[in-house]
């Protein structure tokens, strides 16, 4: 399909459609809801399950063992206090914001190729925001005694601190946690009636019947559904600006050079973006291939995707060179200045470097070129390259802010134990495995809102006619 | 109140078009009391059987405002009255910097209060309705289209209701036990 797509696909002019012609409600019902239904589960999908147990197994061990010990067992220290969890936090996060975009932002653009990408966008938001949740909580090296994070009347008559961004940080993403959960699930409802009507077996229908709460397309559900969902949107839209740019005021707000920035909300939020889109490339291309929904998933909107990234690519280019800008414009033996050489030609100047290579100089130096947008395998390796990126920034931001204090004799350095790389790849098992339950057991892509997209190009194919 | 043996009258479409213009046809015929059933929004289709308002929006702002009022006072309320603390004079009341959970707040409680708003308003859950009886009706959640018109409509009549809708052209017209 690739290869075909790309032959009969000239650079610019007219697309590859949004849907592969030839489709009726019928088919696109029982193609998606094939995949849950009646499909044989594929060989790779066992396989990828074992990988995302395995490194699920591996997550509980470095957790048992973190709460056993401390978070003495990673690589922070003072001065960098704020090590793996904080930069893993940050790239979770990020990659969760792409699933909102997508279905909020998009939906009251009215993009309709959005309608095959939205529901596993969704549920990927919403696992990446799992993921990410759990840092703040072990970093805090005492989880237990979270809740003491939240407002309720304590027996000392204590607060906490409401003028602290790391409070803003609770309350915007456990709201971001539960606004991703409720649009996931209010979307899935009418699919989930479809799954009820088609499947054989009693036992689904019980589970899919009781998790649908009895939806039956009335027009009159309908019409509040669809109101509800675009109010939905609308309130998602802020929100997920909101929340990167709480999580970039938890830099901001302090006073270490490389952190105290005006510029880190919109940059925060466009790298969030960014690698939350490279995210999304990375799961729809495995996806569209191995359940054969090349026909729903087109080249379109691969190219669609791509060009986003390079949009949001050179807003975070543009942060870059300002950061380096205003380095530079405060003029030497300022603390600015000296941040940005140390990152450039310090201790770190490696990771910098591959930063800028995977970031900016791979992604925006291919992406302009319409063959390397369709190329499937060539996205594939760029996403893949974005993400890389898109951490190493979190870990320049975090790690060479802090390990140069303001005074050289509390200078350090900061490397990541084996346990700091076991809860990484840990909450990756966890996202893999979250994943491959979901496309097995929920429909990948949103059913009904395919079938309108299929009636939709009806009637304009009708108007076209006349 | 008269028992009604049947829950009423259903007509089986196999296009959007064809269920939005049976409902416009029942609703100049007089009948009030009917609901169709589609695998998708059909643009058009609620206001066609008469029904045009939700209370949706307006759940969504009450919702937002509470967020909103709620947010303001749950950080107010401790820094200036409940546990002041003078910080070389700087105002308690800082408004500014309430504002990040107040927003977040608005958004969290005006977000439940759609949902279960629209659940609510919706029924749901609701596990048995008799139009799950309907011949077919599995079908409405994948590619065919319904409308029914309901015994309780004043003008209804098991007949003369049937004999209209298949003069709608109906695919397939049938009663629904109630």
């Amino acid at each position: 399909m690739g290869a075909d797509g790309l032959q009969n696909t000239p650079p610019v002019g007219p697309k590859v459609p949004v849907l592969a012609p030839g489709h009726t409600y019928a088919t696109i019902t029982d193609k998606i809801s094939a995949i849950v239904l009646t499909q044989k589960t594929k060989r790779g999908w066992w396989g990828g399950l074992l990988v995302g147990l395995s490194l699920l197994g591996l997550l509980h061990i470095a957790i048992a063992y973190l709460l056993t010990i401390g978070t003495g067992i990673w690589g922070i220290n003072i001065p960098v206090g704020w090590g793996f969890a904080i930069v893993n936090f940050v790239w979770w996060i990020g990659i969760g914001h792409a699933g909102t975009l997508i279905s909020a932002f998009l939906l009251l653009m009215r993009q309709e190729w959005r309608q095959s990408i939205n529901r596993f966008a969704e549920a990927m938001t919403l696992f990446a925001v799992a993921c990410a949740g759990m840092f703040p909580l072990l970093h805090m090296g005492r989880p237990w005694v979270f809740y003491w994070m939240m407002p309720y009347p304590d027996t000392m008559g204590t607060w906490p601190q409401f003028r602290s961004p790391l409070v803003w940080d609770v309350f915007a993403v456990s709201t971001y946690g539960t606004i991703s959960l409720l649009f996931w699930f209010v979307g899935l409802i009418p699919d989930l009636a479809t799954l009820r009507d088609r499947t054989k077996n009693a036992v689904s229908r019980f589970i899919y019947g009781g998790l649908a709460m009895g939806w039956r397309g009335s027009a009159k559900h309908w019409h509040r559904y669809e109101m509800a969902y675009l109010l939905l949107a609308g309130l998602a839209t802020p929100l997920v600006v909101s929340v990167h740019t709480v999580v970039s005021f938890d830099f901001t707000l302090g006073v270490i050079p490389g952190w105290h920035s005006t510029i880190f909300p919109p940059y925060f939020v466009a790298g969030a973006i960014y690698s939350g889109f490279a995210m999304v490339v990375t799961l729809a291309i495995p996806l569209r291939k191995f359940y054969g929904l090349e026909d729903f998933l087109t080249l379109h909107h691969l190219d669609n995707m791509a060009k986003i990234l390079l949009a949001t690519g050179l807003i975070v280019a543009y942060g870059y060179t300002m950061e380096i800008f205003m380095a530079f414009f405060s003029g030497p033996k300022t603390y600015d200045h000296y941040m940005i050489l140390n990152r450039m030609t310090g201790p770190y100047a490696p990771m910098y470097w591959s930063l800028i290579l995977c970031n900016i100089a791979i992604p925006l130096t291919t992406l302009w070129s319409a063959k390397i947008r369709q190329n499937v395998a060539a996205l594939f390796v760029i996403s893949l390259v974005i993400q890389v990126g898109m951490w190493l920034e979190r870990f320049i931001i975090v790690v060479t802010s802090l390990h140069r204090d303001f005074m050289p004799s509390s200078w350090g350095m900061y490397y990541p134990t084996k346990w700091d790389w076991a809860v990484y790849t840990g909450t990756i098992g966890l996202f893999l495995t979250l994943f491959l339950l979901f496309i097995r057991f929920l429909p990948a892509l949103s059913i009904f809102e395919m079938r309108g997209l299929a009636h939709e190009l009806k009637e304009k194919q009708g108007e076209g006619k006349h | 109140m008269k028992k009604q043996p049947i829950y009423g009258v259903i007509a089986e479409y196999d296009t959007a078009d064809g269920v939005l213009n049976a409902a416009q046809r029942a609703y100049a015929e007089g009948y009030r009391e009917m609901d169709a059933y589609t695998p998708f929004p059909v643009e058009g289709l609620a206001e066609a059987i008469g029904f045009h308002q939700t209370y949706v929006p307006l759940i969504c702002l009450i919702g937002g405002l509470m967020g909103c009022a709620g947010g303001f006072f749950l950080q107010w309320w401790p820094n200036v009255i409940g546990y002041p603390l003078n910080i070389g004079g700087r105002p308690y009341n800082s408004w500014p910097q309430f504002i990040p959970i107040t927003f977040e707040l608005t958004v969290l409680l005006a977000g439940l209060a759609t949902v279960f708003g629209m659940l609510a308003l919706n029924g749901f859950p609701e596990p048995y309705h008799p139009v799950f009886n309907a011949k077919n009706f599995e079908l409405a959640s994948r590619d065919k289209f319904f409308l029914c018109i309901e015994a309780r409509d004043a003008k209804f009549d098991s007949q003369k209701t049937r004999e209209f809708l298949l003069s709608l052209n109906a695919h397939e017209v049938s009663e629904i036990e109630g």
